[in-house]
């Protein structure tokens, strides 16, 4: 009834490229943002930031990071943890080291040093594949993790170990730290997810994301019609880890403020962002979204049910959890390998006939 | 000698022993790699939920206690005083061999056909599958597992190395743990029985044939599923022996499933399909990041064992992707 494209003619081809050719869809796209940025602000609180939106939010742009990167250009990582730690230590030292720097550029420019760092760990795809690959990105997670918690220059030599993100603003209005007002840190994270979610959108409908797209589907074949593998993978692992670089940048300096790497970057983190992706759907910008709400609001909503209505013990739920994503995740891989994005176009195809059956 | 030599054969020997135990790991992986083309994350904790499952049998917990005890409000937590060590071994590896039974029947059967990357993540998902079921039914707090074999340091080995230090240095001797030996031992033991195993029966000769070719395995009538299972009980059996000898080395936790990250710069090492690579690849790895600890280390800030594995797999990946043994890789569009 109101999905469809049936009467809505393009007169200019600006308007049949546009990002979202079904007004239906590019409505609804726009009610959201404006929800979320109009709304959301004046009925936000401290638990609904810092456990449901400031997490999913940050998660969503690193899912999108490794869904450039795997579900897009079909390279394995699970060294999205490493990647998230270089984004939180440059973080870290661009901001002590320049502390008049407005924190956009900082967090900006954290996302462009861990581009460079994944380009460097990037460089052993270009001979190797598969899991193999994924074991060289091991490496990254192993070696910056231990090199964060080795290297007395990345914490500014504190006693700890730790790293403190200091008070920040932007125009006047405190971001980092404790001081920080929910509905502040939610905007400028909002703020990055939005702008560049629309920036992956484009880039993957681009000549770029075809390039990708086609090194995944067959590497040698799009090699041979003259794709360039260099520059498609490189740019991919780039990409991707600016974006990773840049959740990795928000989580440290506007959710968790303070950090210790083995803790807060480890292993499980590259799992838990690989499973939101296959979750969500690979390959699929939406998917990306769905699966980090999707991992955020599954422990919430159990620990909610079973810890507070049941009174089951933490460590038990947690156990159940864990069987239950991985069951999850077996689950998908059979019934629905594209995820939950998969589930939702079909949606969208049945509403474009509705109501009549052809 | 010099102390300077002796510590580093020390370093060497001591590198040897535990590159066996990454090898006992990593051949479970080469195991159901040959047969199903499956790389299969969830080895490692299969040796932490094989662990589990023996140590709980030993000491007569009752399975899913902790669960029982919040749904009903009971006060259960043991049925007895526990069984015979050789029973126990006999009953965990009935419930590997069901484990196997349930992974063919639930998840690989829909998984045929798919390709490879994709059935690596249904590992990864059947790894934490397995980590939340086997702390759901066994608890999560740290065991300690006594299968009877000896460990500790050898004294022997410390008195015959003391004479060989030069006159006048103060040395005494190398640190050599018995369990590591014995580890060492079995390890042997089971590579020969695996090579025997599938060189001279009728099933392991199936095993084999699937390895080379599904579709010809088909038609001259050997069962796909019934290998399947036949694979992941023996990698079941292999998790088994990785879970003790881990187990009793360092009590059971939760880090015994990352000894199976350990594994795959192993198996890189090594090639994917070599039963002797994963030895050599595992002796390699071990003995590697011990000498790097052991020279380079303090100059870093030590624990670099922590990552030394993973860069050395990366670097010999850029000049042969195949590994030491394996089959070269040749690309076909």
């Amino acid at each position: 009834m109101f999905y469809r494209e049936a009467g809505d003619f393009k007169t200019s081809y600006a308007a049949d490229q546009q990002t979202f050719p079904i007004a239906f869809d590019r409505w609804s796209v726009r009610v959201v943002i404006v929800f979320a940025c109009l709304v959301v602000p004046f009925l936000i609180n401290d638990y609904w930031e810092k456990s449901i939106l400031l997490p999913f939010l940050i998660w969503s742009l690193a899912a999108l990071g490794l869904n450039i990167l795997t579900g897009y250009c079909g390279q394995l990582s699970l060294g999205t943890g490493g990647f998230m730690a270089v984004g939180a230590y440059a973080c870290y030292k661009l901001t002590t080291m320049f502390p008049d720097l407005n924190i956009l550029f900082v967090i900006l420019l954290a996302g462009v040093v861990t581009a460079l760092v994944g380009i460097l760990f990037g460089l052993p795809s270009l001979r190797i594949k598969g899991f193999y690959l994924a074991v060289a990105t091991l490496a990254s997670q192993f070696f910056l993790v231990w090199l964060f918690n080795k290297v007395p220059w990345f914490y500014n030599y504190s006693a700890s170990g730790q790293i403190n993100m200091p008070e920040r603003d932007v125009f006047g209005i405190v971001v980092s730290g404790p001081n920080a007002e929910p509905w502040a840190t939610y905007l400028l994270a909002l703020l990055f997810v939005v702008v560049f979610a629309i920036v992956a959108r484009n880039l993957t409908r681009g000549r770029l994301g075809r390039s990708w797209m086609a090194i995944r589907d067959m590497d040698i074949a799009a090699e041979i019609i003259g794709v360039p593998p260099l520059k498609a993978k490189l740019s991919a692992f780039a990409i991707s880890s600016f974006y990773i670089g840049l959740a990795g940048a928000m989580f440290f300096g506007i959710y968790l403020g303070a950090i210790e790497p083995t803790e807060a970057f480890g292993i499980d983190k590259s799992f838990l962002v690989l499973f939101m992706i296959i979750i969500g759907g690979l390959g699929s910008i939406a998917g990306s979204f769905i699966g980090a709400a999707f991992m955020v609001l599954l422990p919430v909503l159990f620990k909610n049910i079973m810890v507070g209505s049941f009174g089951w013990p933490t460590d038990t739920v947690q156990h159940f959890i864990f069987m239950l994503v991985g069951g999850l995740i077996m689950f998908f891989l059979i019934v629905e390998p594209h995820g939950l994005a998969q589930l939702w176009r079909i949606v969208k195809e049945k509403m474009r006939l509705w109501p009549f059956p052809h | 000698m010099s102390p300077l030599i002796l510590n580093t054969i020390e370093v060497i020997l001591n590198g040897l022993m535990t590159g066996v135990m990454y090898s006992l790991v990593a051949l479970g992986f080469v195991l159901i790699f040959k047969a199903s083309g499956i790389f299969n994350y969830a080895q490692g904790v299969m040796a932490l939920f094989a662990a589990l499952t023996l140590v709980g049998f030993q000491t007569g917990q009752i399975p899913f206690a902790h669960l029982i005890n919040v749904v009903f409000g009971t006060d259960y937590h043991h049925w007895g005083e526990g069984m015979n060590t050789v029973l126990a071994i006999i009953l965990t590896m009935l419930v590997m061999i069901l484990l196997a039974w349930l992974v063919e029947k639930v998840v690989l059967r829909y998984l045929v056909n798919q390709e490879p990357i994709v059935l690596f993540m249904a590992t990864i998902g059947l790894a934490f599958f397995l980590e939340g079921l086997g702390d759901l039914m066994w608890g999560a707090n740290i065991k300690v597992l006594n299968v009877g074999l000896p460990s500790g340091g050898s004294f022997w080995w410390e008195d015959v190395t003391k004479t060989w230090a030069s006159e006048g240095s103060d040395y005494y001797g190398m640190y050599i743990d018995v369990l590591d030996v014995w580890a060492a031992a079995i390890a042997v033991v089971l590579v020969i029985v695996l090579t025997v195993f599938s060189q001279y029966t009728k099933t392991g000769r199936a095993l084999r044939a699937v390895a080379d070719d599904h579709q010809a395995a088909l038609t001259v009538g050997i069962s796909l599923r019934a290998i399947w299972v036949v694979v992941w009980s023996i990698a079941g059996f292999v998790a088994l022996v990785a879970g003790i000898m881990w187990g009793a080395k360092s009590g059971i936790q939760f880090s015994l499933s990352l000894i199976a990250l350990k594994a795959l710069p192993v198996l890189i090492l090594g090639g994917f399909t070599s039963i002797p690579g994963a030895i050599v690849g595992g002796l390699i790895i071990g003995v590697g990041e011990k000498l790097f600890e052991f020279s380079v280390g303090p100059l870093i800030g030590g624990a670099t064992e922590n990552w030394f594995a993973y860069v050395l797999a990366l670097l010999f990946l850029m000049f042969r992707p195949q590994g030491l043994f394996g089959e070269r890789i040749i690309e076909r569009v």
